[in-house]
This record gives C-alpha cells, sequence and structure tokens, in this order.
C-alpha cells in the first residue's frame, strides 16, 4: 500500500519547517540586508539630505518589501536546489519517496513562498521605523497585502525552480548577476511604474519584469492613493507568470530527477 | 511471487555525451554520469545495451564490472531515477515506467556516495525518511534506534551527519535504506571508499540482512567482495551481460590454466605471434605492454614465454600469475581488468 501523497507532502513540510526555522535568522539577514540598506540610503539618509522629496518613502516602501519577497523567494528555492542536484545530492532521499516527484518540487515552490512572506512582513516594520512616518500608507486593506505577497512570493518561488534546477551550480553567481539584480533595478521597485511615462520604451519593455507587478501589486494594497496599476491586472499578470514558471520548472526538475 | 527483478532487452541511451569529463576522480554520484560507451558513428552513449536480467525474491545478486560498465545505469532504472531508453524493467513485478511510486514503495537504496540530509542528526535522518514513506513517529523512533544499535551507530543517533566517518554515514545510509522495511534493497558500490576495516564490517552487516531473507542487489567492482557476499553474479561490460551465473560456477568458466601477465618495454603484439606458436598454451593475447598467456603448466610456460620476448626484442618488466578465478575470466570477457 502506497501512503497518501499529502501524508508525505506534510512530511515534506515538516521537514523544511525544522530546518529553516533553525536558520531562519541568518536566511532572513542574507535576503533583506540589502533592501534594508537601500532604505537607509534612500529612505532616510537622502530625504534627510534633502536631495528627494519626503514623498518619495510612499513610492519606495511598497517597492523595498516587493524587492525583498523577491529576492528570498527566489533564494529559498534556487540556491538549495543547484546545491542539491549539483554536489550534495541531499534531496535524493526525497525524490525516493513513494509520490510522484512533481510533489516534492510543488513542496519547496511552497516553503519557499512562506519564507518570501516571511521577508516582506519582517522588513515592513524595519523600513517603516526607518523611514519615519510615509504619507499614504494605509493598512485598511490589509488582507489585499497578503493577496499580493502571496502571489508574488509563489510567481518568485516558481521561477527559483525553474533557475534552480535549469541552471549549473558554477553558473548561480552569473545568475544573479545577469537576471536577477536587472530583474531589480527595471522592477519599478524604487520608483512607480506610472511615473515612467517619462520613458515610453522604457515603461513598456519593462513590462516584460515579474517584479514590476509584484512592486505595483504592494502599491496598490499598502498605498493606494498614490499612483499604481489596476490590482486586477496586477493579480491576472502575477497567476500567468506563475503558471509559466510553475509549468517549466517542474519541467526542468523531472528532468534533473530522472534522467 | 513475482520475480524481484526482471528486465528484457534493457537499453539506455544518452543523448550527447555528459558535459563533465569521464575522469574516476570526477563528481562521480549520479548515474547520469557514467558513459558506458559510445555508439559508433553518432554522439549518443550507449549505457546500456540490451539487457535481460532476472533476480529471484530473497537472492544476493551481484553486478560485476570495471567503471563504465553500465551498472549504475541499471541501478538508475530498477530505481526509477533513471527513464529507459527501450525494453522493460521490472521491480517485484512492478514496471519501473508504468508505476514508479509504487516500485519506491518497495525498494530501499544506498547511493554510491552517502547522501546525508546534512541539516538533520542521524536519527532525524531516519524519522523524516520514515516520514517520507507515511511511517508515524511513533513506529520509526524505535525502529530507527534499533537499526542504529544494529548498524553499531547506537550512540551516533544524536550527532550531525558532518561528524561521522565515512564508513559509519555509509552505514547510515544502510539505515535509511532500511527504516522503510523494503522488499528489495540495491546497494551502487557500497564499499567504495572504505577502509579495509569498515569493508568488512559492512559485509557482515550485508549478510545479515540476505540472511533475514531480503532480496539484495549490489554493483561492485571489486571480485573478492563480489565473491564472498553474492549468490549469483551478472558480468556486464559496455552495458552487456557478458556472463551469468553462482561464483563458483563462474570460477569454472575461467579459462583454462593459469594467467600469466607478462609486461615488456614496448609494444607486446610484437611477442604475440611467437608466443601463439609455442606448444601448452590455452590462449594468448596483447593489450598495450601488456601479454596475457593462460597455461596449465606454469613453470614450463614462463621460460618459453620470456624466451619469445627476447626473440622478439622486447625485455620483460613484470610479471604477474593469476590462479584461475573470476578475475580471470573476467579478463578473458572484457579484455580489460577491473580496477
Amino acid at each position: 500500500m502506497n501512503p497518501s501523497p499529502w501524508k508525505v507532502f506534510g512530511a515534506l513540510v515538516r521537514r523544511d519547517v525544522h530546518v529553516v526555522s533553525r536558520e531562519l535568522p541568518f536566511f532572513l539577514l542574507r535576503t533583506t540586508l540589502q533592501p534594508i540598506m537601500f532604505t537607509i540610503v534612500f529612505g532616510y539618509l537622502l530625504p534627510k539630505m534633502g536631495f528627494v522629496q519626503r514623498g518619495y518613502t510612499g513610492a519606495l516602501l511598497p517597492g523595498v518589501l516587493g524587492v525583498s519577497l523577491a529576492f528570498a523567494s527566489v533564494q529559498a528555492v534556487a540556491l538549495p536546489m543547484v546545491a542539491d542536484f549539483g554536489w550534495t545530492k541531499e534531496i535524493e532521499d526525497r525524490l525516493l519517496a513513494p509520490v510522484p516527484t512533481w510533489l516534492i518540487a510543488l513542496e519547496k515552490v511552497l516553503a519557499g513562498t512562506v519564507q518570501g512572506m516571511i521577508a516582506a512582513l519582517f522588513v515592513l516594520p524595519v523600513a517603516r521605523l526607518i523611514m519615519g512616518p510615509i504619507v499614504g500608507l494605509d493598512f485598511a486593506h490589509f488582507g489585499l497585502v497578503i493577496l499580493m505577497t502571496l502571489l508574488g512570493a509563489f510567481s518568485f518561488s516558481a521561477f527559483g525552480l525553474l533557475l534552480g534546477t535549469g541552471i549549473k551550480g558554477e553558473q548561480i553567481g552569473l545568475m544573479f548577476g545577469l537576471i536577477v539584480a536587472p530583474m531589480i533595478f527595471f522592477g519599478c521597485a524604487y520608483y512607480p511604474w506610472k511615473a515612467l511615462a517619462a520613458a515610453p520604451v522604457v515603461q513598456y519593455l519593462v513590462l516584460v519584469n515579474p517584479l514590476v507587478y509584484v512592486s505595483e501589486g504592494m502599491r496598490g494594497a499598502l498605498t493606494p492613493s498614490l499612483p499604481h496599476m489596476g490590482l486586477p491586472v496586477v493579480a491576472g499578470a502575477l497567476v500567468v507568470i506563475s503558471a509559466i514558471f510553475m509549468f517549466l520548472g517542474l519541467r526542468t526538475f523531472d528532468k534533473r530527477a530522472v534522467s | 511471487m513475482a520475480p524481484a527483478i526482471e528486465t528484457r532487452a534493457l537499453r539506455k541511451v544518452y543523448p550527447a555525451p555528459p558535459a563533465r569529463k569521464r575522469g574516476p576522480q570526477g563528481p562521480h554520484i549520479g548515474p547520469v554520469n557514467i558513459p558506458a560507451t559510445v555508439a559508433s558513428g553518432s554522439r549518443e552513449i550507449l549505457a546500456i545495451d540490451g539487457l535481460d536480467l532476472d533476480v529471484a525474491p530473497g537472492e544476493f545478486f551481484g553486478l560485476l564490472g570495471p567503471n563504465g560498465a553500465g551498472k549504475t545505469t541499471t541501478i538508475g532504472v530498477l530505481t526509477t531515477r533513471v527513464r529507459p531508453t527501450s525494453g522493460t524493467a521490472a521491480v517485484a513485478g512492478i514496471d519501473v515506467s508504468v508505476d514508479p511510486v509504487s516500485v519506491k514503495q518497495r525498494i530501499g537504496v544506498v547511493p554510491q556516495r552517502p547522501n546525508p540530509d546534512r541539516q538533520l542528526t542521524a536519527i532525524q535522518n531516519l524519522i523524516f525518511h520514515a516520514a517520507y514513506f507515511g511511517i508515524p513517529r511513533a513506529t520509526s523512533t524505535p525502529r530507527a534506534q534499533a537499526l542504529l544499535d544494529q548498524l553499531g551507530l547506537g550512540d551516533r543517533g544524536e550527532s550531525k551527519v558532518d561528524q561521522l566517518s565515512g564508513g559509519q554515514q555509509q552505514r547510515l545510509m544502510i539505515a535509511r535504506a532500511l527504516i522503510h522495511e523494503p522488499e528489495i534493497l540495491f546497494l551502487d558500490e557500497p564499499t567504495v571508499g572504505l577502509d579495509p576495516q569498515a569493508r568488512l564490517a559492512l559485509w557482515d552487516v550485508l549478510r545479515a540482512l540476505h540472511d533475514q531473507g531480503r532480496t539484495i542487489i549490489m554493483t561492485t567492482h571489486y571480485m573478492e567482495e563480489a565473491d564472498q557476499l553474492c549468490d549469483r553474479l551478472a558480468i556486464v561490460d559496455h552495458g552487456k551481460l557478458l556472463a551469468l551465473d553462482t561464483p563458483a560456477g563462474l570460477r569454472a568458466r575461467a579459462p583454462g590454466g593459469t594467467m600469466i601477465e607478462v609486461t615488456v618495454d614496448g609494444d607486446a603484439a610484437a611477442v604475440l605471434t611467437a608466443v601463439q606458436a609455442l606448444p601448452h598454451l590455452t590462449r594468448a593475447s596483447a593489450r598495450g605492454r601488456e601479454l596475457q598467456v593462460y597455461a596449465e603448466k606454469v613453470a614450463e610456460a614462463i621460460p618459453a614465454i620470456l624466451r619469445a620476448a627476447e626473440q622478439a626484442g622486447r625485455a620483460p618488466t613484470d610479471i604477474r600469475i593469476v590462479p584461475p578465478s573470476l578475475e580471470t575470466l573476467f579478463v578473458s570477457l572484457t579484455g580489460r581488468k577491473l580496477d
């Protein structure tokens, strides 16, 4: 008799909760330090020096959260995948479990989603503390904040699955330099998408960047009075992006799991 | 009762050569990086070439072959980690391509290189692995401790995996492979990298498991190991089955006489013609600087061979005498040595 897949899924989740909860402080430090430093410079120092207007923090905060959760989600899935399939082979004990291999990949993506959401929820109060009072910040739609965080974290975890299984171990540095870094800079994290109307070509080019929708979704949920993309558009885009990354990621995962 | 293993015309062809070099020192882990043979005229790699194997329940079965013979790929197919290109493979009567999940439920796998979950302690490795098979903690905890005791790791349960020696990690892998009480245990070169003492200790463990009636499939490239442990042995090379019998049966099939291996200071082929003309030799072959001659009467053959070498202008640099054994059979079948 084979065990119920969901029972096995529960065991996979328990393993990740056990391991991740012990590593959580280091994980948060590793994934949120960069956005927090960015917050200190652009959300505290530059406004204090008078180089940027105080109102900028309203546009910056949701973007910083978007970067945190995207970066944390990608890393939470991609880095262990690269190591597991590349040299430690640790994931093999789970690939021997009597469940379809896609279930193991799905569990990894969901664990990454939760880690991404934790990173965002950790950065939110820290950033608010650094920036001081933020014009337009509104917690009235907290359900929307959670929904946008969830959609964003899931799509970037799925992206992490694709990167982590589609890329060779020695190219992991290249991946962060060539894919993740440009994504952050052109992800409307540090400026609202509407403001890109100043550079129309760029405004349309960045639409291929999934981070744009995460940043804009966070804006729509956290600072609804400031300019942002419509939330239905954002949600629709994130669902489509998640589906594409999940489809491709499961394929590359399967290729690594069964040769 | 269904046979433990049944393969028919099993083939595995890898589409292109792996990017990694095929040097034996490389990261030699997954089944992917075992190029058995490059199919002529193409860039494909033929890892398994029409393999028919039958293993009965309760048997200790050995796959013996040099590195790159296709042993690991065969284990990979049987443990659902490698997709066969054609042919069929069934484990406990279940086709691995049709229902891999049910196959996984029935097998335990000890990999070539220990791959424990390094984030967990030794005993947690076992308890979580059991949980992946749906076994509740209340059942798996005493079972895990019993396995650790049985494998001489009783006091290392709370140790981090990195604090265990290579031999201890290998035994932990065996415990992990047994925690869900599988019908069939696969071990891929389980003693590679172990010191002689740890190797003997592992043999005792494997014998005990076999005595309990478990089916064991083991790959090895150590003759002695195969000879000592296995009920039946398959000798494979280039993905093909070359011989299949009990160790005693295979020894009896070894070419007549003792193998005399003479290394000379140049191409041994030059000596071969002269040697082939000598009486009382069963057979002779040359490979590089090595000349392999089988003879019934060693004391008469050696001076004759040395004279032949001298006449051919080659000076012998080494002489090795191997009595009829699995090794002489292996060399006569494959033309190469195991190590």
